[in-house]
């Protein structure tokens, strides 16, 4: 059991790295990786409210849902509860972190709209995980986007300083960055 | 500032405000489902669909709406429809439904949808918001394809499973890994930046050759 989730983890958080392999959550991903305090705490939030947001679906979904027969509301239902623990997280770090929440400015309610805790969701049903997977497989999904996002903010703080070319600068540069870390986390890898 | 035309309204979308090259939003399917240009298509006409649906009802109801709700009833809106494409696909093109997977349903977090919602719709009629709707959404579909296009083509030798390359040339395998994505994605960006902004350069460089002449 233990070893299972060891696995869960390791495979949501690496293997197959949200933002690496399924290309979820590229939008924030490009717009808030340009210093490592704020990728830092994009990437912590973005974590908690998909943790949170993972949880409920499947209590929602498997507990309420499928008993009901109403699971042609799944996304309909996903996207209110998404929308709701975006919103319980925006007046925590308002109430707690201001200084944080001021440099999030739009950011923090697009995290509604980041389709990485969407795409979280979405697989847990995929998967049919348990409970306590479902707990450990967002947890890691989320930890798997706060590394690609620091990783590429401390890349980025560098490129400020290199020659280039002018049509690349910004999204080109940062693309072509993304390609080559990609490249390095497709060795993660199990080869059949 | 008088409102453009409904002609300009519509190729806005196509280029100028192309939504993928220019505003650099919807990037996850752009990146996820482009390895071959079957899916880049279905994508494509999924996500019109849904735009011009969602642009078409919000801009009849925009008068309702309040302020700190819209988004929130955007969402709903945009989430109706996306079942809807999401059951028809599954209905009728079960295969493809199976190859784009999570992606049909992750329509609506794409960006470009609430953008135009926020941007358009919630300001303009419904026939304009129904040209503003096909606009973008072939422009989109227009990017996906030309990713869609490239990395096949490199990756597997064929476009839209027809083989074009010959057998001799090694197909670029990095080309349909998600890797490949990036970098196509990341030049292809790099290009359309440097077409738009090449202009007023090229006119300069001509002027010093008739001087120089």
């Amino acid at each position: 059991m233990t070893a299972e989730l060891i696995f869960i983890f390791l495979t949501a958080a690496i293997i197959n790295n949200f933002v690496f392999k399924y290309f979820l959550g590229i939008c924030p991903f490009l717009g808030v990786s340009r210093r490592v305090d704020m990728a830092v705490g994009m990437g912590f939030a973005v974590t908690f409210v998909m943790t949170v947001a993972g949880v409920l679906t499947w209590i929602v979904y498997d507990l309420v849902l499928t008993r009901i027969g109403l699971e042609f509301l799944q996304y309909i239902t996903f996207i209110l509860i998404i929308a709701g623990a975006v919103q319980l997280v925006e007046m925590y770090i308002r109430k707690f972190f201001p200084s944080l929440y001021e440099s999030f400015g739009i950011f923090l309610p697009m995290i509604t709209t980041n389709c990485a805790i969407l795409g979280a969701c979405l697989f847990i049903q995929k998967f049919e995980y348990g409970f306590v997977q479902t707990l450990v497989f967002s947890i890691g999904a989320g930890l798997g986007f706060a590394l690609a996002i620091t990783i590429m903010a401390g890349i980025r703080e560098e490129l400020d300083f290199a020659d280039v070319p002018k049509p690349f600068r910004g999204p080109g540069i940062t693309l072509l960055t993304a390609a080559i870390l990609a490249m390095a986390f497709s060795g993660f890898l199990i080869k059949r | 500032m008088s409102e453009p035309s409904l002609g300009k309204q519509f190729t806005n979308g196509l280029w100028a405000e192309n939504p993928v090259l220019v505003m650099l939003i919807g990037m996850c399917p752009t990146l996820a489902i482009t390895n071959s240009v079957a899916n880049a298509l279905t994508m494509g006409a999924a996500t019109t669909f849904v735009l011009i649906c969602s642009n078409v009802v919000i801009s009849l109801l925009r008068k309702q709406l309040q302020p700190h709700l819209r988004m929130l009833v955007y969402m709903l809106i945009i989430a109706t429809f996306v079942t809807i494409a999401d059951y028809a696909l599954q209905a009728y093109l079960f295969e493809m439904s199976q190859a784009l997977g999570p992606y049909v349903p992750l329509i609506i977090v794409n960006c470009i949808i609430l953008a135009r919602a926020e941007i358009c719709a919630s300001k303009s009629g419904p026939v304009r918001s129904f040209v503003d709707g096909v606009g973008m959404g072939l422009g989109f579909t227009f990017a996906l394809t030309i990713l869609g296009v490239i990395r096949e083509l490199l990756g597997m030798r064929t476009v839209l499973s027809y083989q074009v390359l010959p057998e001799a040339f090694v197909p670029w395998v990095i080309m349909i890994l998600p890797s490949g994505a990036f970098l196509t994605l990341g030049l292809v960006i790099g290009l359309v930046t440097w077409l738009k902004t090449r202009k007023p350069a090229d006119s300069r460089q001509n002027k010093d050759l008739e001087a120089a002449a």
